[in-house]
């Protein structure tokens, strides 16, 4: 019955034997001859953002040549960076969900309520501009705050919670602010602050307003916590694979609680900036952002999947629709065509994220 | 070995499922610097064991101790913090992230300072650095690119790095849960390879897993698991891949500890 026992040289199996006497170490980076089409693949898979950025210098160019040098001018581009301010803002909060594999349907609804609060705070109960605009922040925050209990404690699944909560924040915003808005001189009369993202300044020819410069300013900190902190790996690491990062000692609930009230409380300097913007106070304002930052994050390259994307992406994605949307509109096309053409690129985008997303081209 | 110490050792572990007995009054005992293979049937409660080993499982009854000294693991990470490594058979590494993130998840080192303490920046230098030291300690440094994605990685290097993550922190004891399951033979040969390595670095190791020969070829001592218990201790030099198959279906019976 007794078999010899395999030890050693000598027993192994020839095939085993080839593989031992063979070169090479467990782990080998194996850099062979590849195609152009190979080499593309990888680059672009190294590099999530390089695919966006190409597609913006590319229809920039192609404005250029459409609708001549009117388009190029540093004023029409400072506008084009002032038109995506409000959505490339959400966008920030949107790439946060998406990057843990969730997406939020509510940042639109988050940000009006959040609008709407700051504005009755300060005009109707007379609070300090600046308590009126920290309440509503942490209105923004508490609503992360139960999306991401929804989600973490609940067990839903982040497209029902926040499908969910879309609509009850809309309906609370709808109810504390009597369906009504407040005017933009009652603003500037009594809480200036609430506009100061619409102050403006010039430079070089160009308008830039203190909104877009924080929304700059937002992506750069976004991104600095999302690259240089143990967080922002830890973020990556749950939407890449949850029970990968659950083993490894990461907790989970704890990183996707921290991301949902994060959104919120962007979504809610999203409102901030959206008064500055229009002046007013409107419950019926940002009723397509949902899905307008939604678009910025994956035509930004982001997957829908999860961890991985970047959050420079989202701020190209942003800049391409409004490229698109200003470009179309001075070439004197009609709006419809806009939609039309925002539709396509998305389709376009998801296709290539599938193509790179792919570890092997 | 009587006289040494196990670096690890339970007695009497009971674990019941309702009605289901898991653990049955289970033994199991590891030594400095070896191999220790645990072989059993599917459903003999091996699996368990190592959970309740590793702190993923509370035993209802029994006593673990690290040293000699008795140990409640409440979740694997107050098993890791006391030195207890396991590798998982899904190895628990985030695919798109790098072979240096990876290594350092859940215990990122920050840089000194302001920049660490307010900032929380992250050391990425250093992080890499030990990174890799580590891979070349283990034979694995010819990755040339440390923050290259794992997702780009064959299964062997996968495996590779999720075994230099537990050997860097490490510091008492590895498991190793069906390693080459997935692997091909000539990876298979080379976790092999690594599986000794680490042994001759004095790390002790537990390996689960059903290959035999890959079981009789690296393992210093046996631990057969049957009906929820240690059926028996047998070693590769005297015993048989039979005797051992023998064992774990209960063909025959071994009074517990003879080998």
């Amino acid at each position: 019955m007794t078999q010899p026992k395999p030890s050693g040289p000598h027993d192994l199996t020839a095939h085993e034997h080839a593989a031992e006497t063979s070169v090479g170490q467990v782990a080998r980076f194996e850099e062979e001859a590849l195609s152009l089409g190979r080499r593309i693949h990888r680059f672009f898979h190294a590099n999530p953002t390089a695919a966006p950025a190409l597609v913006l210098v590319v229809s920039v160019l192609a404005f250029v040549v459409l609708v001549g040098e009117r388009f190029l001018a540093p004023f029409n581009l400072s506008l084009v960076l002032q038109q995506v301010t409000i959505i490339g803002t959400l966008g920030i909060a949107q790439t946060l969900i998406i990057l843990t594999m969730g997406i939020d349907l509510s940042v639109g609804a988050i940000m009006v309520l959040s609008s709407v609060v700051m504005g009755r705070m300060a005009v109707d109960y007379g609070l300090p501009p600046s308590l009126a605009l920290a309440v509503g922040l942490a209105t923004g925050a508490i609503c992360g705050l139960i999306n991401g209990g929804l989600v973490t404690r609940l067990k839903l699944p982040p497209f029902i919670a926040t499908l969910g909560t879309w609509n009850v924040f809309f309906a609370l915003n709808l109810w504390y602010s009597k369906s009504e808005a407040i005017r933009s001189q009652e603003i500037a009369a009594t809480a200036p602050l609430l506009q100061w993202g619409g102050t403006a300044f010039e430079l070089f020819g160009a308008r830039f307003t203190y909104g877009s410069i924080l929304m700059l300013a937002l992506f750069c900190g976004v991104w600095y916590a999302l690259n240089w902190t143990a967080w922002g790996r830890h973020v990556y690491a749950t939407g890449d694979d949850k029970d990968a990062a659950e083993l490894a000692g990461i907790r989970t609930r704890r990183v996707l609680l921290s991301v949902y009230i994060v959104a919120g409380l962007i979504c809610a300097i999203a409102a901030w900036l959206l008064i500055g913007r229009t002046g007013s106070v409107s419950p019926q304002a940002g009723f397509t952002a949902n899905l307008d930052s939604i678009t910025a994050v994956v035509i930004g390259g982001t997957s829908l999947f999860g961890g991985r994307g970047s959050i420079f992406g989202t701020l190209i994605g942003a800049l391409i629709v409004g490229v698109f949307r200003n470009g179309l509109a001075l070439a004197g096309v009609d709006v419809l065509w806009q939609e039309f053409t925002v539709g396509m690129l998305i389709i376009v985008a998801v296709t290539t994220d599938q193509w790179i997303r792919r570890v092997a081209a | 070995m009587t006289g040494v110490t196990p670096i690890l050792e339970a007695n009497g572990l009971i674990k019941r499922y309702g009605r289901v007995t898991a653990l049955d009054r289970a033994d199991f005992d590891l030594y400095p610097g070896e191999v220790l293979a645990v072989i059993g049937d599917n459903g003999a409660g091996k699996s368990t064991l190592i959970k309740a080993l590793s702190g993923a499982v509370m035993p209802d009854q029994g006593v673990i101790r690290l040293h000699g000294r008795p140990v409640r693991f409440g979740n694997p990470m107050e098993a890791r913090a006391a030195g207890i490594e396991t590798v998982y058979q899904t190895l628990a590494v985030s695919p798109a992230l790098g072979i240096a993130d990876n290594l350092f998840l859940g215990r990122e080192i920050r840089k000194p300072g302001i920049l660490g303490s307010v900032f929380r920046m992250l050391d990425k230098a250093e992080m890499q650095r030990q990174a890799r030291r580590e891979l070349s300690e283990l034979g694995l440094l010819t990755i040339q690119n440390i923050n290259q994605a794992v997702e780009t990685l064959s299964g062997g290097q996968r495996q590779g790095v999720a075994v230099a993550r537990s050997a860097a922190f490490g510091s008492q004891v590895v498991i190793l849960d069906e390693p080459t399951a997935a692997l091909g033979v000539k990876e298979s040969r080379r976790v092999l390879n690594l599986i000794r390595q680490l042994r001759d670095q004095g790390l002790p190791i537990v390996l689960i897993s059903h290959n035999m020969p890959h079981v009789f070829e690296v393992a210093d001592r046996i631990h057969v698991h049957r009906l929820g218990r240690r059926a028996a201790v047998i070693r590769p030099d005297t015993h048989s891949m039979s005797d051992a198959v023998a064992i774990m279906t209960g063909a025959t019976e071994v009074e517990p500890g003879v080998a």
